[in-house]
C-alpha cells in the first residue's frame, strides 16, 4: 500500500491519518512536507494517528524522530496514535517508545495536550 | 536428506528503485525457504537497510557503481551479503543509536536493525574493493536443532 497522508482538524489538534509504508523516499518527504505545512500555518498540537501504517523503516524512524523535534522546537508537541504492533516494536527496540509521547486512544490524546 | 546449496546472485543499479528491489525478491526467497511473515519482514528489511547504505553510503548514490546482493540457501540458514564499490567501513565506528546523545539523531539504525533481526551480522571488506555485508538467518527448525539439518518445512524450494 503506498503512503498516504490526510490532515484533519480536531479542535485546536491536528490529527494526520496516515497509511501505507513509511520509507526512504516518498512516504518520508511527503510527511516532513506536511509536518512543515502546518507549523507555516501555526499549527502546533498534532497526532500521527500510524493506524494504518504496516511498515517504517530506519529513514522513516528518522522522519517520526525529525518530526518530533521539528515540532518541539517549534513550541509545540507531536503525538504518536495507534501503533500498529509492527511499528510499536521497532520503537521498542530503538528506544524511542520513550521519546515519544505514544497514545492508544484518540480522545484522551486529543485532551492530553496542556 | 542433504539439501543442495541454491544460490541466486542480483546486480543492481545504484538507485532508489533497487532498494524496493531487493526487498521484493529477498520476500520472495525468505517466503519460499519456509520463514514465516515476521521472520520475512524482518529479513526483507534488513536486505532493504543493507541496499539502502550500499546506495547512499557505499556507492554515494552514482549510478554507474553497482550493488551486487547474493542469497544463498544453505543448509541451515539463508545467507545474505550485499556488496557495494565504496570506500568501505568499520563496524566499530558507527555510533549505538541506543546511547541517550544518538536517540534523536534522524539516522544511523539500519545497522542496529539488521543486527537485531538478523541471527549472523557481519561487515568486511571485499576482495573487489568497497563492504560486503554478510547477515543470516537460521530455517526456523533449525534454531535449537542440528545446526546441519534442515526441517521438512524447509525443503520447499523457491519459486
Amino acid at each position: 500500500m503506498s503512503f498516504k497522508a490526510t490532515p484533519r482538524e480536531s479542535g485546536a489538534v491536528t490529527v494526520i491519518d496516515v497509511s501505507g509504508r513509511i520509507t526512504l523516499g516518498e512516504g518520508s518527504s511527503m510527511l516532513r512536507e506536511m509536518l512543515r505545512d502546518l507549523l507555516n500555518k501555526g499549527q502546533k498540537r498534532i497526532i500521527l494517528n500510524l493506524a494504518d501504517v504496516n511498515y517504517i523503516d530506519s529513514s522513516g524512524i528518522g522522519e517520526l524522530v525529525s518530526g518530533y523535534t521539528t515540532v518541539k522546537n517549534q513550541g509545540g508537541e507531536l503525538k504518536l496514535l495507534h501503533l500498529t504492533k509492527r511499528v510499536h516494536d521497532l520503537l521498542q527496540i530503538t528506544r524511542l517508545f520513550t521519546v515519544f509521547d505514544v497514545q492508544s486512544d484518540e480522545r484522551a490524546a486529543i485532551a492530553s495536550f496542556g | 536428506m542433504t539439501v543442495p546449496t541454491q544460490r541466486i546472485e542480483v546486480t543492481l543499479e545504484t538507485l532508489l528503485d533497487s532498494v524496493e528491489l531487493a526487498e521484493e525478491i529477498c520476500l520472495r526467497i525468505a517466503g519460499a525457504a519456509g520463514f514465516d511473515e515476521d521472520d520475512c519482514m524482518k529479513i526483507g528489511m534488513s536486505v532493504r537497510e543493507s541496499v539502502i547504505n550500499a546506495f547512499q553510503y557505499g556507492n554515494g548514490q552514482q549510478r554507474e557503481k553497482k550493488i551486487h546482493v547474493t542469497f544463498e540457501l544453505l543448509p541451515a540458514k539463508l545467507e545474505i551479503t550485499v556488496r557495494d564499490q565504496g570506500p568501505g567501513f568499520n563496524l566499530e565506528d558507527v555510533p549505538d543509536p541506543l546511547a541517550e546523545e544518538n536517540l534523536l539523531k534522524t539516522s544511523g539504525r539500519g545497522i542496529f536493525l539488521m543486527r537485531s533481526f538478523m541471527d549472523e551480522f557481519a561487515v568486511r571488506p571485499s576482495r573487489q574493493g568497497g563492504a560486503e555485508v554478510v547477515m543470516a538467518k537460521r530455517y526456523p527448525g533449525s534454531r535449537t536443532a542440528d545446526p546441519g539439518s534442515r526441517s521438512t518445512q524447509d525443503k520447499e524450494e523457491p519459486s
